[in-house]
């Protein structure tokens, strides 16, 4: 094994293949040692893997109603108790879990390329292209998200697809201005002069030169976002403008149990650490992987 | 010499003058330029929300069965017939002059709606930022004094717990705790059911208002209402004002003249509160200008679970009546609130802090 850790940590790489794998491994150590972005991988692996083997670890159909079981404590038969249709709570937040994982990676892969190329072109292009957008990114970021997110789903009816839409719609402009801060540092770059003077395309010198250099911190900022993501997907579930039921998500689960939270205090409140545990997720290993690839940000966000 | 000195300084100095308020002039300038651009990009959101809905507010007028001429004539009426350029000036100009329209669900024109409500948001949002500021600063800068310390690690958490727990969900389970099981505060509604509409509003704030009238009953029950959801929205100031008043003290502390101050026998106690502190002030105060503005919106949240007659309560149920018009008013106001006070707290930065002018 030692043979092919020094392969990966060899000074001289002899293959962009063996550079690449020695990044990862040399980010994946850094990263491992801190402990809390350790705790926040593995909340998000078990995340996946929940979602991945949920008929498995699910105790019950979590559709499946019994209304001789409604609103059961938590006991051996029902882990986290029953709610007002005697649904097995455990079941359902398991379930959810696939519901949350669908909304974040749909809500990254909607929104992070959309503000990287928004930003990339705003950076190279600069003048007016630059004022133009990055105009309205400022827009975008000077409302509050949540109130533009919940009047957009208002406007497009309630519904996880539109409640999808609505949080990306809301979230590209963050990325937009990572995306143009980074291609501002590199754009005078010596190698992107060279790559010019080959006579590469701007598109060429952006997708293949200038983007991917734009990745690890927009993989830093997507991570660190996600914790907003899900509460805000939460709250238009809790609102109603999210998920609709019968759906187990965890935001909607919780506005059921409001009903019940003064006696049967645990319809609420199990889908709530469920939250709660995912975006700290997030968060820990978000925070984990700043310090790693871009340190010069520090604390602030 | 002397002389010469001054000589050669004063015209220097009386040519500084003017560019300098020019300048300022200019950057005047286009701070309003740059507020009014926002603002007509807010409009413009809005407009666009309001195109998008699949309802058809001509049909909403007439009816399904209305002749196509009687149908024809309300859109001319509604200026729908006309380009959406023109439509959208007349949209700002109703907006500038408090037009609206009206609520489906009140029946009444949004902006008495949105006055009347307010108040009330505005009263909780600011006892939270209070504890907020009072609770936040001083946790944030001994974490900062005391780094890797386990006060250290449980205030990251905290701050960290600030991103990740649903403030609908917070709302809740203290509602069960604190009012169902301790009974230490009281439930949802700004006061008792039975001292309800008991003072009559002036400024709309029942803290103030029962002051004005001498109704000190009215008023600890008022505090006593408002104290748990006030507390919910404090949380999330807190955190964030905590996680950032750490990163600003822990660089102040890194800075050579804190070593100075040590090395000279400066006690730990003035180091930080005179030496470390005071530099950060400026920055907090932008700080606590975003977090204010965060609430605004947070309180959306936390006044469906308290059901607490301010502006996200109203939205929450605009919302779910497809009442566009309330909607985005209320998106507007909350908006533009938003854009207020993030413009000022960048304002005030520049003008307290010497090098960001």
């Amino acid at each position: 094994m030692t043979t092919f850790r020094d392969w990966l940590i060899d000074d001289s790489p002899a293959s962009p293949m063996q550079a690449r794998l020695g990044r990862f491994y040399r980010i994946f150590g850094a990263l491992m040692r801190n402990p809390l972005a350790v705790v926040g991988a593995v909340i998000i692996l078990v995340l996946v893997l929940t979602a991945l083997f949920a008929p498995w670890l699910a105790t019950h159909d979590p559709l499946r109603q019994s209304l001789s079981e409604r609103l059961l404590p938590p006991s051996a038969a029902h882990w986290m108790g029953t709610d007002e249709l005697g649904r097995d709570i455990w079941s359902r937040v398991v379930y959810g879990s696939r519901i949350t994982l669908a909304i974040v990676t749909l809500v990254a892969v909607l929104a992070a390329p959309a503000g990287l190329v928004i930003g990339v072109a705003a950076g190279y292009f600069g003048g007016w292209v630059d004022r133009i957008l990055m105009g309205i990114t400022d827009i975008f970021l000077s409302l509050p998200k949540l109130i533009l997110a919940l009047a957009f789903v208002a406007a497009l009816g309630p519904g996880i697809e539109n409640a999808i839409i609505a949080i990306a719609i809301t979230s590209w402009p963050g990325y937009a201005r990572v995306a143009r801060a980074e291609t501002l540092t590199f754009k005078n770059s010596e190698f992107i002069s060279a790559v010019r003077l080959l006579g590469a395309s701007s598109l060429r010198v952006n997708l293949g030169h200038v983007l991917p250099l734009c990745t690890s911190s927009m993989i830093v900022r997507v991570t660190l976002d996600m914790a907003g993501i899900i509460l805000t997907a939460a709250g238009l579930g809790f609102i109603g403008l999210g998920a609709q039921p019968p759906l187990p998500e965890w935001g909607a689960m919780i506005s059921r149990g409001r009903s019940f939270i003064l006696d049967q205090w645990w319809v609420a409140t199990m889908p709530g650490f469920a939250i709660i545990l995912v975006s700290l997720g997030f968060c820990f290993l978000g925070d984990g992987l700043r310090d790693v690839l871009d340190p010069k940000s520090g604390e602030q966000r | 010499m002397a002389n010469d000195s001054t000589t050669a300084a004063a015209p220097t100095r009386r040519a500084a003058r003017p560019s300098r308020n020019r300048q300022r002039l200019t950057s005047l300038a286009g701070f309003l330029i740059t507020l009014a651009v926002t603002f007509l990009g807010l409009l413009a959101i809005t407009f666009f929300i309001g195109r998008i809905v699949p309802i058809d507010p001509v049909l909403a007028v007439v009816g399904d069965r209305a002749p196509v001429a009687v149908y024809e004539r309300v859109r001319q009426e509604m200026g729908l017939d006309q380009p959406l350029i023109t439509q959208f000036v007349s949209y700002v100009g109703d907006v500038v002059t408090g037009n609206f329209g009206t609520s489906v669900s009140t029946g009444k024109p949004v902006i008495e709606d949105l006055a009347r409500v307010f108040p009330a948001t505005l009263e909780m949002a600011t006892l939270g930022i209070i504890l907020g500021v009072l609770i936040g600063v001083p946790l944030g800068v001994f974490a900062a004094a005391r780094r890797g310390s386990w006060l250290d690690q449980g205030i990251r958490v905290i701050g960290l717990l600030g991103y990740s727990v649903p403030a609908f969900w917070l709302g809740l389970v203290g509602l069960a705790i604190f009012y169902a099981r301790l009974k230490w505060v009281g439930g949802p509604g700004r006061v008792d059911i039975f001292y309800d509409g008991m003072v009559s509003p002036v400024t709309g704030l029942i803290l103030v208002d029962s002051i004005i009238a001498g109704e000190w009953e009215i008023f600890g029950n008022a505090v006593w209402h408002l104290i748990l959801p006030a507390s919910c929205l404090g949380f999330f100031s807190l955190a964030y004002i905590a996680r950032m008043t750490r990163s600003f003290m822990l660089d102040q502390l890194s800075q050579e003249y804190v070593t100075t101050a040590r090395v000279k026998g400066v006690p730990e106690r003035l180091v930080i509160w005179r030496h470390a502190f005071r530099p950060i002030r400026v920055p907090l105060i932008t700080v606590i200008g975003l977090s204010y503005a965060g609430l605004l919106e947070g309180s959306v949240m936390i006044e469906t679970i308290f059901s607490w007659p301010g502006i996200g309560n109203y939205l929450t149920v605009a919302l779910l009546n497809a009442d566009m018009s309330a909607v985005l008013g209320s998106t507007l106001v909350i908006g533009a609130v938003f854009i207020g006070i993030n413009k000022i707290s960048d304002v005030l930065y520049r003008v307290l802090d010497p090098r960001a002018r």
